[in-house]
């Protein structure tokens, strides 16, 4: 394949990962929420395959199966486990209505566009036109940790997060060290287990996942006091 | 032979070394001596260093310490080893008079190890030659300082005390960066030397200026920033308060002197900085006066008699640059040697005047005047001491006070007519001032002396006070002594302090200020005025002697009776003058000012005239605190109260500042 057909590639699995971040967005129901974080952990894996197939570098493959496994198959299911076992109730709860966020999102994402400009100018790099996307998508996970009201789609939001910055870094200088990644790779890991085991601990502590339950029983507790 | 250099930084290994010993020393009689021990010889070699800084020029070294681009740069030059010798020449007295003072202290470690790192930080100020270091050890004086205010933390007065200093401490602390950081943006380098050199318009100048007065001037107790003064100086144990007040305020002095005269310099000056440090000292000196006067906690009384001589000593500064920017550099010179000499005049009287407040504690428990009295008998030699430091600070020959007061006079009477009418009025009105100040101060040490020593004992504790040990005795003594020298032969150690008028403002008064030899000190010109305090003195013990001679024939009885008693042999203890008492006719004449508070009551039986009993107390409150830092203070609250609801939103709330934080950050700055 040529240089140009890999930036070509590059470029349109960005517009896919920005297209699952604002379907992340979007969505009404907690499963599809997880199927579309789902596919874009899938999508990253295939990023870092390409990538790593453009510029000859192997160690880019091994992050690209530990991404595939790890975001496109463990982080999904050990969430689907949580809501299952907790009976989470199937809506997503947002604090702000769809359409107003998607409109933000809209925003965000031109800000994003304009605001990397100045770096695309200076970039050598065949991926440097993806780097506007990832700012856009670590942006749009943090809105979508603002504007829902569920804890398990924060930590969504959180992990979509990270998944924006892994892109970045693909995208900006050809991946990691493979040392770097491991650890980034472990660190998600133990983080969504910690969440994991939060939720089970908060659900017999508050009854409830809501994080709005937890603001009301410690805002009064402090009163208390 | 050492270097000047080398002893300085030898004494701050010693201060450090201090510091250290209470991990190795733990028995408290262990610890209060080597602490003792060590502060003395630090005291010693800042004596040793300032001397021979000022007499044969310091130096300057790189030390590899402190951040990595940025070596720790010190430096030795004239203004520092004059400072240098203030420090030593009360901490060395200090140090020995705590070897008494906290005999029986069970919990020392607490001041084992600040004592030492507050004297370290201020040793480090004074021999700082980059901003960095500068600031470095100014926190490290602020915040050890801290420690030793709420040494006695058990007390909630004391706390509060800790509390309000901590935090005027830091806002000192924050303008003074301000002004660095005007300088450094001016000069590219945090490096003094770099910013003495720098170019900086009028404008950056004024304002760091007035960064570094408000930032200094807090720390100074300059009025109205003197709010954690009196609240601070009484808590702290007594010879902590003696360096507080000796040396700390002089430390601020020394910053702002090193800020404005030497790293922005004379050509920089403006006219109205002078006569803003002029106002700033003339307001400082009768205001604190005037507080000082209506006070009955002698150690607060002494915190306000420290804003005072603040004052006087910024009158001198004032005057110097006003005449500096005038281009009379002379007279200028003259200003700033009156303001240098007030400065190791008020650390030598002051600190032993918190050392006498210590002993009367020590040995009557109270800070409180009104259950003193009748002292002189049971501690004559605290008496005596004490006598020394007020008859210094009220300014009355042939003490130290005298020459230092005397030269500020000088210089603001000899200041020819500068421009403008404002300013030709300024400078007699500010002279005015000072000497009303001079005037209340003595009227104050008169109630102070009268009061605690004079008369009979008005409680118990009083009665059976006992005098204090040898050390605390010497370490009075040293201070006693040298206000006297300093007071006698000043035509001998002007010429000292010459090297820093010589670097700040290039011109000398040596030639001048003992052209007529050694018993005259001649200012400009013997023609304006000449001063010999030895001839006052022999003067004064003449006539004293005559007087004597002539009113105590041979013969005739002599009748014994208690001082300040009216000259009534039968007088009761509360019928003589008490604190209050005593200045209820200045209270009276500045009652404008004062807004006195009284609350009188009195129980009668049958008739109004028969009063069982009369309760009189007499408030007043210091305005500057009521009017200024209360206001402030319920606007802080205020303020919280209305953001304290956002600090209990959700976890959405916050992830909504902090994204939109880092939507504004990338907006702006890329």
């Amino acid at each position: 394949m040529s240089a140009a057909l890999i930036q070509q590639l590059v470029d349109g699995l960005a517009a896919l990962m920005l297209l699952t971040s604002f379907a992340l967005l979007a969505q009404h129901r907690m499963l599809s929420v997880l199927n579309w974080f789902a596919a874009q952990g899938v999508l990253l894996a295939v990023t870092a395959a390409v990538v790593a197939y453009g510029t000859d570098n192997n160690e880019l493959y091994i992050s690209a199966v530990m991404t595939f496994l790890l975001k496109g198959l463990l982080l999904p299911w050990l969430l689907w486990r949580v809501i299952r076992e907790l009976h989470v109730h199937r809506e997503v709860e947002p604090l702000m209505n769809t359409t107003l966020t998607m409109l933000v999102a809209l925003g965000v994402t031109l800000f994003a566009f304009h605001i990397i400009q100045p770096i695309e100018k200076i970039s050598q790099l065949m991926t440097r036109d993806s780097m506007a996307i990832a700012t856009a998508c670590v942006l749009l996970g943090m809105l979508m940790m603002i504007t829902r009201r569920k804890a398990i789609t924060q930590v969504v939001g959180f992990l979509a997060v990270e998944n924006s910055l892994f892109f970045a870094a693909i995208g900006s200088t050809n991946g990691m060290p493979l040392v770097v990644e491991i650890g980034i790779a472990f660190d998600v890991l133990i983080a969504a287990l910690i969440f994991g085991l939060f939720f089970f601990q908060i659900r017999d502590t508050f009854d409830s996942l809501e994080v709005d339950a937890m603001n009301a029983h410690l805002i009064h507790g402090d009163d208390e006091e | 032979m050492m270097s000047a250099l080398n002893l300085a930084l030898s004494a701050c290994g010693l201060a450090l070394a201090a510091a250290l010993a209470p991990s190795l020393v733990h028995r408290p009689d262990m610890q209060r001596t080597t602490l003792s021990l060590l502060l003395a010889l630090t005291g010693l070699l800042a004596i040793l260093a300032g001397m021979a800084g000022l007499l044969y020029g310091g130096g300057d070294i790189v030390l590899p310490l402190g951040l990595p681009w940025l070596p720790m740069h010190l430096r030795l030059d004239a203004l520092a080893s004059f400072f240098y010798l203030v420090i030593g020449a009360l901490l060395l007295p200090v140090a020995i008079y705590s070897q008494g003072y906290l005999r029986g202290e069970s919990h020392l470690t607490p001041l084992a190890i600040f004592l030492p790192l507050f004297v370290l930080g201020m040793l480090g100020i004074l021999a700082s030659d980059d901003a960095f270091t500068f600031m470095l050890f100014w926190e490290l004086m602020s915040i050890s300082s801290f420690f030793l205010v709420t040494f006695k933390h058990q007390h909630a007065e004391n706390r509060k005390a800790g509390f309000i200093y901590i935090l005027m401490a830091h806002m000192a602390g924050l303008l003074i960066l301000g002004s660095f950081a005007v300088l450094y943006a001016a000069s590219g380098s945090f490096e003094f030397s770099a910013m003495r050199q720098a170019e900086i318009s009028p404008f950056w100048a004024s304002v760091a200026f007035l960064l570094a007065g408000f930032g200094f001037g807090t720390k100074a107790g300059v009025v109205p920033l003197h709010g954690w003064l009196p609240e601070a100086h009484p808590v702290a144990p007594s010879n902590v308060s003696a360096l507080m007040s000796g040396i700390m305020l002089k430390v601020a002095i020394f910053g702002f002197i090193r800020v404005v005269w030497d790293l922005m310099g004379p050509g920089d000056f403006q006219w109205w900085w002078g006569t803003l440090v002029l106002a700033a000292g003339s307001g400082s000196a009768v205001s604190g006066v005037l507080l000082a006067l209506q006070q009955h906690d002698l150690k607060r009384l002494l915190a306000y008699h420290s804003i005072e001589n603040i004052g006087i000593i910024l009158i001198g500064l004032g005057l110097g640059m006003l005449l500096a920017h005038f281009g009379h550099p002379m007279l200028a010179a003259l200003g700033l040697i009156a303001a240098l000499y007030h400065t190791i005049n008020h650390a030598l009287f002051k600190g032993l005047l918190f050392m006498g407040a210590g002993a009367i504690l020590h040995s009557t428990g109270s800070r409180d005047m009104e259950s003193m009295g009748g002292l002189i008998h049971r501690m004559p030699w605290t008496a005596v001491f004490f006598l020394v430091a007020c008859l210094s600070i009220s300014a009355l020959p042939p003490f130290n006070g005298f020459v230092s007061e005397w030269l500020t006079f000088q210089t603001a009477l000899l200041a020819p007519q500068l421009g403008g009418a404002l300013l030709t009025a300024i400078v007699p009105f500010s002279a005015a001032m000072l000497a009303l100040a001079g005037a209340l101060a003595a009227a104050c040490f008169v109630k102070v002396f009268g009061v605690v020593f004079l008369g009979h004992a008005r409680s118990e504790a009083a009665a059976h006070a006992h005098e204090v040990d040898n050390w605390m005795k010497l370490g009075m003594a040293i201070p006693a002594v040298l206000c006297l020298a300093l007071g006698l032969l000043p035509v001998l150690f002007i010429p000292l302090m010459d090297a820093v008028p010589q670097s700040l403002l290039q011109v000398s008064l040596a030639g001048s200020v003992h052209a007529h030899g050694w018993l005259w000190l001649t200012p400009v010109t013997a023609a304006h005025s000449s001063y010999s305090a030895p001839i006052a003195l022999a003067g004064m013990l003449v006539l004293g002697g005559l007087a004597f001679w002539l009113t105590h024939p041979k013969g005739t009885s002599i009748r014994r009776n208690v001082l300040w008693s009216c000259g009534n042999p039968h007088i009761h203890a509360r019928m003589q003058y008490n604190a209050t008492s005593f200045s209820q006719p200045l209270r009276r004449i500045f009652a404008p000012i004062y807004r006195p508070e009284v609350h009188a009551h009195s129980e009668h039986s049958r008739h109004k005239v028969l009063a069982n009993q009369v309760l009189y107390v007499v408030h007043v409150a210091d305005l500057g605190v009521k009017y200024i830092y209360q206001p402030i203070g319920r606007f802080t609250l205020f303020t919280a109260k209305l953001l304290q609801h956002e600090h209990q939103r959700g976890i959405h709330a916050y992830l909504a500042y902090t994204f939109i934080t880092i939507l504004f950050l990338l907006a702006v700055y890329i």
